[in-house]
């Protein structure tokens, strides 16, 4: 059904339209729409971001995987960028653990990168290691997300966004169609011995944060004391 | 419209989502999938769960594979695919099988090959399971629209 080995958007034009996933009658990439670059290897989870995104006006394009990423970017050393006249990627939000790049190796490339070390990069994960979140802090992403992600957690992101772009309002109402006014193997390498031998893993259930992640403060630091103050 | 009958039906699925939430199959997440679902992608939530249950299938079935040999057994496939259900059963709130892929997990850390064939067993019923229930919530969503009615918003507290 879905192109399970990945390419530039996680579905073909064909199967989006037939199960009705991605506004296809959107138009083409707009200067004053946030786009954003969505990473993740896990085809369930591409889908849900993508239309979390989308119900919050941005512009998607999901890849399964870091070196897509760098690929579409035109950071690999080989293929040229995606040809866009100016290619323009507002955020990028991308899985922590992925099989041969994880997201954490991802972010350090953006970082490292001359022309998209500017772009906020958002890490997700199931997993609330707190040295790993240290660790992706410290890189220079600006967020961190505990998956399952909610629909509050990505309205929350806008802030990081340089455009002022109207978010449109939960559930069951269209996104507004006026334009905002104004962006190997299969062993996953993320669980490294280094990580595991002096991190605090809270599992997901034990946590008591409430689901409506809205209520704590947009800047990421204040994010992970929250987290921090939790029993374990 | 038979505003009768579309009060029956939207009763009946306002009982049946709940007591879904109350025996454990669906989680918070699954609230937060439906109200992602809107006039413009009507069966967003019904399509994101068959990609879950096509993922389940298959996942199970290699996960089966790699345990199958009692002296051979790959548990590094095993517990990436067990990796790949906690995932993806836990965004779209699938709380039963989210709950035997921990258990699972376990199992496969210290490789206990008996225990992940039970893991095993048990992710394979739980995610059917989970498929005939939402197939008859989606039956009854079809229902309610099909009488001309709305598909009532549930918050679960």
């Amino acid at each position: 059904m879905a192109a399970r080995d990945g390419g530039v958007s996680c579905l073909r034009r064909s199967e989006m339209i037939g199960i009705g996933i991605g506004e296809l009658e959107s138009p083409p990439l707009d200067s004053d729409q946030v786009h954003v670059l969505a990473v993740d290897d896990s085809l369930v989870d591409r889908i849900v971001i993508e239309r979390l995104l989308r119900i919050t006006s941005c512009k998607v394009t999901a890849v399964d995987s870091g070196w897509r990423a760098l690929e579409f970017l035109g950071l690999d050393e080989d293929k040229a960028a995606v040809e866009f006249d100016r290619l323009k990627v507002d955020l990028i939000i991308t899985d922590y653990c992925m099989p041969g790049m994880t997201g954490y190796e991802l972010l350090k490339k953006i970082k490292e990168s001359t022309s998209f070390k500017e772009v906020p990069v958002v890490i997700m994960s199931s997993e609330n290691v707190l040295t790993r979140i240290d660790r992706c802090l410290e890189e220079g992403a600006e967020d961190f997300l505990l998956k399952p992600v909610k629909l509050a957690d990505v309205k929350r992101l806008r802030s990081y966004l340089t455009r002022d772009v109207k978010v449109s309002g939960d559930g069951n109402k269209r996104k507004p169609s006026t334009p905002p006014p104004s962006p190997s193997p299969p062993q996953l390498s993320c669980t490294t011995s280094m990580e595991s031998s002096d991190s605090i893993v809270v599992d997901d259930d034990s946590l008591t944060l409430s689901s409506e992640s809205s209520t704590s403060p947009m800047d990421s630091p204040m994010r992970r004391l929250e987290m921090k103050s939790l029993p374990v | 419209m038979n505003t009768i009958v579309v009060g029956q039906l939207q009763r009946q699925f306002q009982d049946y989502i709940v007591s879904l939430y109350q025996q454990g199959y669906l989680d918070n997440q699954f609230t937060e999938l439906r109200k992602l679902q809107d006039e413009g992608s009507p069966d967003f939530v019904a399509e994101v769960v068959s990609l879950f249950f096509d993922d389940c299938a298959k996942v199970i079935n290699d996960m089966s594979t790699s345990l199958e040999r009692p002296d051979h057994v790959d548990f590094k496939q095993v517990d990436s695919g067990v990796h790949q259900l906690k995932g993806s059963s836990s965004s779209v709130g699938a709380r039963r099988v989210k709950n035997v892929c921990i258990a699972f997990k376990e199992c496969c850390d210290v490789q206990n090959r008996e225990g992940c064939l039970r893991c095993l067993q048990q992710v394979d019923y739980e995610y059917k399971m989970l498929k005939t229930k939402l197939q008859d919530l989606f039956n009854l969503e079809q229902q309610i629209l099909q009488a001309g009615g709305t598909i009532p918003q549930v918050s679960m507290n």
